[in-house]
């Protein structure tokens, strides 16, 4: 396979036969049917996106390629011959190379012994470790990366871990480079040199396949594009052929005006004149977060925005009770109460759903009834158990308001996609009748279609009477939905905004510059 | 078929069924029952009978390993509770008074509650690893135990008590009812209650059950006073059982045993989902063997080591590596005779 002829990505690619040629793949899982007769192709010199809503079968295909799961129907031919791999080893042997999100490599050795592992230059019956951090380094130079090859992997940051991820790649001479969701914990300098090193990779006629669910760095880097849809393929696009909105309408399968239709969320009347739901003043954990005040009105969505690490995780935790705050009260309808303990929360009607998804909100190895039960569950605690057909209803009611696919309530929560693992636990939240919900990044990682859903719920909750804390990193989001926004920098909160006139750019600028050398 | 190979008590009870047949060759009045003067006897009763202390005690290690802990210290609870029981019965001066029993059967449960409580108190209140916590009173228990007798191993005859463990009633042993009915009240309890779920739910993701209201400390607590009470249960059983407190022989090794037909029965070490009566067939299966091993004349010098190769082949047996391995020789077998197309078996999930 020659690899020296295409500089010029797509068109001179053509020509030749494709690197990865997948063809019909099918892949059922008990009860779905995970992947339909899916058709791919990937060539040298290229970076093919593939790009669908949560749950389309775009992890579920790289899996397939790399041999992580077997396929029912298909056939893959890598390199020109027909190839089925029993597992990522065999896949890197054949020159498919993968990096994760969370890196598959080891924390604790050092980024030099990463690299080469397994390929280390010997002398003499042992390892020549001069030559092989020489090696390392030079291969981590070639992307343009001057780190201590000798230092713990897991004292870098994720971004520079992943370009080691990469070096590693190169060291195993991969033809095809797979990145999976690469740039989803990364800032936006590390995405640029992430990107960098992506066309370098083009231009010796790497394969490279791109999945990420942000469109911009799609249409930055790709040259094309392979849309999924509920499993199946809808169709292959060269990236400049593909306008955004219709890139989204193929994506979801549906017109894009739900999103703009919230837009008059932001703008909705609050009353203030009586006592706020929640109250919250000087309310801060020593290391964590500075003292804050904070109020919530009935039905009124209020936002918090700021980077990551801000401080906002750590303030919705102590109005929730999840950690104890050491300082500061809290008054819920005028009425002042102590909030030790999740429970505590919970008996005064208050709901919280953390950010981390996985690990601290799906019971993965439960089923999507028992995950969407266990918090009425859990407050009628155990002794009195809902009786099948209550729950069988409660259950029933949220997958269908909330469209959670597959609509099964038998089916374990772990084997859900991002976006419908969220759907069960807002459904959890909220079969509890709560009066104040809190959601800590409610959309991080999920699809445009999922997101839609979630927003257009809130809001329509809030209509409704709840009254809803909403964190996003997505500052478009917040002022899409929120009525209010608290901005946070540095552990402590440096304002507050009517979202209604706001436009982002004015709040971008606020997060970043507010009250800058004059402390609040 | 291929749905009953996939159920979860497929191949233990494949195991247990095996190991009978194989008896049954060997000699046919394995399997033979007789009545005698409105008793049932036979080898496959005795297994029932004797059964008794290592299924209560696998009973309470079910609900413990569900909440990602384990209890070391069943088996020096059986010591203590069986020294309470017979030391009260010693002390007494009519040991052949049923409320005498009655009293001494009580006073052990009672101890065996308070040592589960303590055990539960050090994994959910204060916080220390259950493996550490259990092992305290595992090692420290029965020398509570020999404490309690004096340091000798107290000796009653006394029929009632005697009756707990070798006693008849409607053809059946006492024993076997014991356990039949403390597995029927587990079960009920964790099944028909939420119990059961929010002790998986606590197993499998602790963090994510506290932030969803789930009382995870009073589940845990609640696991380890259970098996504290069921392993008291099975020290008056054992010591019924021999007429005598022996505080060391008592229960000795029984966690492993325990903890071994937790497994066999099929509930993951790592805590969360659990099934009662694949602990049933588990238990079966352990003391199954322990009869085949006398049965089967295996020489005493020999036994261990049979025993380790028989549970190694029941282990691997359920691996569900080999299971796809089989699967995946049998369905290449298949795609050598379709030429082109590629087709392969789903992995088990």
């Amino acid at each position: 396979m020659s690899t020296d002829t295409a500089v010029s990505p797509v068109v001179s690619a053509e020509s030749v036969a494709p690197v990865v040629e997948m063809t019909g793949i099918t892949i059922r899982f008990p009860g779905v049917l995970a992947l339909d007769h899916v058709d791919f192709a990937l060539y040298a010199g290229e970076v093919h996106a593939l790009i669908g809503e949560n749950g389309a079968g775009k992890s579920t295909l790289i899996k397939a390629l790399t041999g992580v799961y077997p396929i029912d129907a298909g056939t893959i031919t890598v390199g020109g011959s027909g190839r089925v791999f029993d597992g990522t080893a065999a896949a890197q042997s054949a020159g498919i190379s993968t990096v994760y999100q969370e890196i598959n490599l080891c924390a604790n050795l050092s980024v030099g012994e990463n690299v080469m592992l397994g390929h280390e230059p010997r002398r003499g019956g042992g390892i020549d470790w001069k030559a092989t951090h020489r090696e390392a380094a030079t291969h981590l130079e070639s992307l343009g990366q001057r780190i201590d090859t000798r230092s713990t992997l897991a004292s870098h940051s994720i971004a520079i871990q992943q370009l080691v991820a990469i070096a590693r790649a190169m060291v195993l001479d991969a033809k095809v480079l797979i990145l999976d969701e690469p740039t989803s914990s990364l800032d936006r300098d590390e995405v640029e040199r992430l990107f960098r090193v992506v066309r370098e990779l083009r231009s010796h006629g790497v394969a490279i396949l791109f999945v990420s669910h942000f469109l911009d760095q799609i249409y930055e880097i790709s040259d094309r594009v392979t849309v999924l849809r509920n499993g199946a393929l809808v169709g292959e696009y060269l990236i400049e052929d593909l306008p955004r909105a219709q890139l989204v309408t193929k994506m979801i399968g549906r017109e894009l005006d739900e999103l703009t239709a919230l837009s008059s969320v932001s703008s909705r009347a609050i009353d203030r004149q009586k006592a706020p739901v929640l109250r919250a003043t000087g309310v801060g954990r020593r290391g964590q977060l500075e003292p804050a005040d904070v109020s919530v009105y009935e039905g009124e969505v209020l936002g918090i925005a700021g980077l990551l690490g801000s401080g906002r995780t750590e303030l919705v935790r102590l109005l929730y009770g999840a950690d104890r705050a050491d300082s500061g009260h809290i008054e819920l309808d005028g009425a002042a109460v102590r909030l030790r303990s999740p429970r505590q929360a919970i008996e005064h009607r208050i709901a919280f759903s953390s950010e981390n998804r996985r690990a601290e909100g799906i019971i993965a190895d439960l089923t999507v009834a028992e995950n969407i039960v266990l918090g009425v569950q859990a407050k009628r605690g155990a002794l009195r158990r809902l009786r099948r057909t209550e729950q069988d209803a409660l259950v029933a009611e949220y997958i269908e308001a909330l469209g959670v696919r597959p609509a099964n309530p038998h089916m374990l929560a772990g084997n859900l996609s991002g976006g419908n693992q969220q759907k069960v636990l807002l459904g959890r939240w909220l079969a509890m009748a709560p009066e104040l919900i809190i959601l800590d990044e409610p959309t991080r990682g999920i699809d445009v279609g999922a997101k839609a859903d979630i927003q257009r719920k809130v809001a329509e909750l809030s209509e409704n009477g709840l009254s809803v804390i909403f964190i996003s990193s997505e500052l478009e989001e917040v002022l899409r939905i929120a009525q209010r926004v608290v901005v946070m920098r540095d552990r402590r909160t440096i304002g507050e905004l009517a979202s209604q006139y706001l436009g982002i750019d004015d709040l971008i600028d606020y997060i970043a510059n507010k009250g800058e050398g004059s402390a609040a | 078929m291929k749905k009953l190979a996939r159920h979860r008590l497929f191949w233990p009870i494949v195991a247990l069924l095996t190991l009978i047949v194989v008896n049954t060759i060997v000699r046919p009045s394995f399997i033979s029952i007789t009545v005698k003067d409105g008793q049932l006897y036979g080898v496959l009763i005795d297994i029932l009978r004797t059964s008794a202390p290592l299924m209560l005690v696998a009973l309470g290690m079910t609900i413990v390993i569900a909440t990602r802990g384990i209890d070391l210290s069943v088996g020096a609870i059986m010591a203590v509770s069986g020294a309470v029981a017979l030391t009260i019965i010693d002390a007494s001066g009519d040991p052949e008074s049923i409320a005498t029993v009655f009293v001494a059967v009580i006073a052990a449960l009672c101890v065996s509650l308070v040592l589960g409580a303590w055990n539960g108190f050090l994994v959910s209140v204060v916080g220390i690893q259950p493996i550490i916590a259990t092992l305290v009173l595992m090692l420290a228990g029965r020398g509570v135990a020999l404490l309690i007798t004096d340091g000798f191993i107290t000796t009653v005859n006394s029929a009632p008590y005697s009756f707990i463990a070798t006693g008849y009633l409607l053809f059946l042993p006492v024993a076997f009812l014991i356990w039949v009915a403390a597995t029927a009240v587990v079960s009920l309890i964790e099944r028909r209650t939420a119990l059961g779920v929010l002790t998986e739910a606590v197993g499998i993701n602790p963090e994510a059950s506290r932030l969803a209201g789930v009382r995870a400390r009073g589940i845990i607590f609640g696991a380890y006073v259970t098996s504290g009470l069921l392993a008291g249960i099975a020290g008056v059983l054992y010591s019924s059982n021999i007429r005598a407190a022996d505080a060391n022989a008592s229960g000795q090794f029984i966690e492993l045993y325990a903890i071994l037909a937790v497994v066999l029965g099929g509930t993951s070490l790592m805590g969360g989902k659990f099934t009662i009566a694949g602990t049933v067939v588990g238990v079966l299966i352990i003391q199954t063997l322990d009869k085949t091993i006398l049965f089967l004349g295996v020489p005493p010098a020999q036994s261990p080591v049979f025993f380790a190769i028989v549970v190694i082949v029941v282990v691997i047996m359920q691996s569900p590596r080999l299971h796809r391995w089989i699967r995946g020789a049998a369905s290449s077998r298949s795609r050598r005779d379709s030429d082109t197309t590629i087709t392969k078996e789903v992995a088990s999930r």
